[in-house]
Parts: C-alpha cells; structure tokens; sequence
C-alpha cells in the first residue's frame, strides 16, 4: 500500500507525553473530579489550619504539613479508583487492548495526572501558609514538603488502583470517599494524634497516611519520634503489597 | 502499486479454533481468513459468534484451541495492531475531551496517522474537532470512532456495526469513505445487521452460526445458494387452487398483488400464464441477501 506520503514521527516517548497530557487534561475539565481535589485541602486548610488557630503560627505549620498530606491521597485515589473502575465498565480498556496503545502508558499518565495535581494542591497551600497562615519555614524545608507531598501521593495510586480494579464505576466514588476521609482523620491529618481518643491514637500507625504525615511533620520538627526508616518501610511495603493486589485483580478484571 | 488480481494474501487467520464461555460454546472449530483489499462482511444471528470470533483478532478474548494469527503475528504483538483500525460496537470514550485530542491520542500509537485535514474529511467531522466528545449526539459520536479507527494507514480495518445509529445520509458518506479505503489497499472486516450494508459493500460473506462457518463466498453466490425465487402478479386465479400446484413454497396477497414463492419459477410462471390470460404486471425476483440469509440460517438451526 501506498505509505510514502506520510514521514513517522512515532516513538514510544511520544505516547507516553501524549497520554499524560490528555489524561491531565481530561481530568483538569471534569469538575467532579478537580473541584473537590484543587479546592476541598485548600479550604479546610484555610478553616482549620489558618482561622481555627488565628495568630498561632505553630498551629498553622503543623496542620501544613498534615494537609498537604491529605491534599495529594485524593488524586491518586480518585485518579486511578474513580477512572479505572469506570474505564473498565465503560470500554474504553477494551478499545486500548484493541488498538496499538502502550499497556505501559495508561498507568504512568494517570500517576503523572496525580503528580501533577498533587503539586498544585501543594503550592496552594504553601501559598496560604506562607500569607494567611504566617508560616516561615526555610527554603529546605518548603523544598522537603514539596518533594514528601509528591512521593506520598504514589502509595495512594497504588490503592486506587487496586480499588478500580476490584469496584464497579458506579460504586467507586462512594467506596473511595469511605476509605479516603476516614482514613484522613484517623492519621490524625485533620486533627493532630494527641487530640484524637487515646485508643485511635494508638491504631493510627495501621494507616498508610499516618506514616506519610510522620515524615512530613519531621520536617518541621513536629513528629512523635519514630524512626524515618520504619515509616519509609512502612510505606514501601504497602506500596508494594497494593502493586501486587492490583496486578492480581487486573488480570482478573472483566472488560465490558 | 501492485497488481491486485492474482496476489490474493492472507492478512489475518483464525484457524480451527475454539472457544468456551463456561459451558456455552461461542466458537466451534472455525475458519475465517481476511485477505487482501477485500471487504469481508461477518453476517450471522445475535450470539452466533461473530462478536468472539472478532474478539479474537483484537487481543480482547484468547483462544481455547486452534491458532489465531495477525499478520503472521500474534494479535498480542503491538506492531500487528498497529497495522489495524478498529471501531468497536460499545466504546465510550472520555467526554471531557475533545474530539481533535481524541485524534491525537490515537494518532500516536501508530507509526503511519493521516494528515488531519484529510481524516476529518474521510469522517465527515471537520466541524466537531474542537467539540468535547461528551457534547456530541449518538450519531456525531459514531463518526468520530470511525475517525479513530481511519486516523492512520493501515491494512485491515475492523468496524462492528459502524452504521448504527447514522442517518441515511451519513451511513452513505461513510460507506462512500470505506470504497476509497478499500481503493487505497486496504481490507475492511466488517460486522453488520444491516444485510443491505453487506449486499452494497462487501466482497465476500462469511455467514456464522452456531460457532461456525455455515456458509461463505460472494454475495452473489451466498443468494444463488437459495434457490427460492418470488413472482408477483395481478391475477384472477384462485390461491388455494395455486397451492395444490408442485413447488409452491408460498402464496399470498400484497395489496391487490399476488405472491408466489416457489422454487421452480419457469414452469409455475409458465402455468400462470396459461391458465390466466388477462395476467397483467408479471414480475419476477431473485432472493435478496436479507432472505438467502433468513433460509441459510433456518436450515442450520
């Protein structure tokens, strides 16, 4: 056949740009979606970090640094338990088995739409800090934030992903909201450990995001004084233990 | 570029091949070839295993048994699918795009896209481009699909039910679009209710039933499989004295029309005209694919 009128500008590179692009894209314009993640952490930030504690300082880093936290599980858990269940159910997996689509690319544009919002949800909020809330921190550590708040946003694409695989579309975003803001408060993300009952407090290391706040709050010297290691382990192996589930389900999965 | 008429190719294959859902059997030891710059039409009742025998081609469901092969490939192989188009029946795709990011995307994936002016053309949906997909009705949806699955060039193109939902005017656009592609080199398998669709496209008809091939060739041949002719006249005669005669099949009244279908239409036609000399408006009709279809399917069952 006749392919000479065409110069290929096909790389594998180019697939992967172009689905992270669109994927940003497409989630950027579904307001069920960008509304609660770009405005919800910033909000309750505003509420509970920087009025509830008017004028203290200390009180507005703390919570900083717990809702950035807060901030970026929402995209990854939304991102990939939201769209998957509903891309599975809707045929739009079944049109990219079909088609020449990179199974690679899928997964790795969704984790660069979570990155990419998790780091606008914390600008925000280093924004509202830095003004409103009268943080001063050194540029180390607004660096550091930045660099944990993108990092923890991956265990919780991980999550989601097992929730998109296991859910149908209809029922994952109440099944996500129901591990997302329970789990938020139970890491002591809105409220700090200490406030919370003695016997929560005691459970809150089971929870992923408890781990990842403890890493966020040492920064700013604020932790309970666990070792940076056993969180970090801690992390690594949920990470891993989701990855394993969802490769397991998603090979499972039923495409319709 | 190369002389079509004695290099038929084999593009893509399946071969005895089988295949269960739980204790329903979808295919049962078929065979299908789709060759070269022909339109392939896959015709055959809901369930038969037209969806699955094409599921197989697409990477979507696996073979129980039997070999199942794209390009000499297996359909797993990303370089096999990149040189196939597909529009797939039930497809929804992400609303908050619009329908030139869609091109994009899928343009990607292949080595060889269309100029987009070119492809909008083809589809019909040069005024949509800046449109989200969501926005779009049904029959706008379906012609962006179709410009999905035409984005690039490619060598067998795989549209299941591509016309459904379009109005007349834009299902004979696209067929107009499927004769050029065709013209272009390349081979169309085409899966379709629509028996008129069959009859005005395709080259060649692979009627499934019951998980396999019960009946395959031109759609001229695929007709003169069934023998049953019909007649239809303005007669006086009487239709149960027309029912005792050898070889009626059927007799009936359109309107003020008589109706006869028969087998042997010479001689029923020759004792017509002689037992009623005032017949008037004699007319006499092959079975179209609709019926031959209808007969080939009943014979199976």
């Amino acid at each position: 056949m006749n392919t000479a009128s065409t110069i290929s500008k096909y790389s594998p590179f180019n697939v992967y740009a172009t689905e992270a692009k669109l994927e940003f894209i497409r989630m950027l314009r579904m307001p069920m979606f960008a509304l609660p993640a770009l405005v919800f952490p910033a909000m309750f930030y505003t509420l509970f970090g920087v009025l509830m504690g008017s004028g203290k300082t200390e009180m507005s880093t703390y919570m900083l640094a717990t809702y950035s936290i807060f901030g970026v599980m929402g995209p990854g858990l939304f991102g990939f338990g939201v769209s998957v269940a509903m891309e599975k159910d809707r045929g739009w997996l079944k049109w990219r088995r079909a088609v020449p689509a990179l199974p690679g690319a899928y997964f790795v544009s969704k984790m660069v739409m979570a990155l990419i919002f998790a780091f606008i949800i914390f600008v925000e909020l280093a924004l509202l800090a830095g003004t409103l809330g009268g943080v001063h921190l050194a540029a180390t550590q607004w660096l550091l934030l930045l660099v944990i708040s993108l990092l923890s946003s991956l265990p919780f694409c991980a999550m989601g992903l097992v929730i998109g695989t296991l859910v149908n579309g209809q029922a994952a975003p109440a099944v996500v909201n129901f591990i997302y803001l329970p789990m938020a408060f139970l890491s002591g993300l809105w409220l700090p450990i200490s406030m919370l009952p003695k016997f929560l407090g005691k459970i809150a290391p089971i929870w992923p995001s408890y781990h990842a706040s403890q890493i966020a709050l040492k920064v700013i010297g604020n932790d309970l004084g666990v070792p940076l290691w056993q969180h970090i382990a801690y992390l690594a192996a949920f990470t891993l233990v989701m990855l394993w589930l969802a490769v397991t389900f998603w090979s499972r999965m039923k495409l319709k | 570029m190369c002389d079509s008429q004695n290099t038929i190719t084999t593009l893509a294959r399946l071969e005895n091949v089988g295949k269960r859902y739980g204790n329903v059997t979808a295919l049962n030891g078929l065979n299908l070839s789709v060759n070269t710059g022909e339109i392939l039409a896959l015709l055959g009742p809901n369930g038969a295993g037209k969806t699955t025998a094409v599921s197989l081609l697409l990477n979507l469901i696996e073979a129980d048994s039997g070999k199942v092969s794209l390009f000499d490939q297996d359909p797993q192989e990303l370089s096999a699918r990149q040189r196939i188009g597909v529009m797939l029946q039930s497809a929804e795709l992400p609303e908050t795009l619009r329908v030139s990011e869609l091109i994009e995307l899928t343009q990607s994936y292949y080595p060889l896209p269309r100029d987009l002016k070119e492809l909008a053309e083809m589809a019909a949906i040069t005024d949509l481009l800046k449109r989200p997909y969501g926005k779009l009705s049904g029959g706008q949806q379906r012609r962006v699909q179709f410009a999905m699955a035409i984005c690039a060039k490619v060598e067998i193109l795989f549209l299941d039910e591509p016309t459904v939902g379009l109005d007349i005017e834009a299902r004979e656009a696209m067929w107009v679009s499927l004769r050029k592609l065709v013209a272009e080199g390349c081979s169309i398998v085409l899966t379709t209710h629509y028996l008129e669709e069959a009859e005005a496209l395709a080259n060649r008809v692979i009627v499934i039933a019951q998980g396999s091939v019960i009946a395959e060739g031109s759609v001229e041949s695929i007709r003169s499989r069934v023998a049953m002719r019909r007649i239809r006249c303005v007669s006086s005669l009487n239709i149960t004295d027309i029912k005792q005669w050898p070889n009626i099949d059927s007799v009936g009244y359109d309107g003020e029309y008589l109706t006869i279908q028969t087998m042997d239409v010479e001689s029923v036609t020759r004792r017509l005209l002689s037992e009623d000399h005032a017949l008037q408006q004699l007319e006499i009709k092959r079975a179209g694919l609709a019926e031959a279809f209808v007969e080939l399917t009943k014979e199976q069952a």
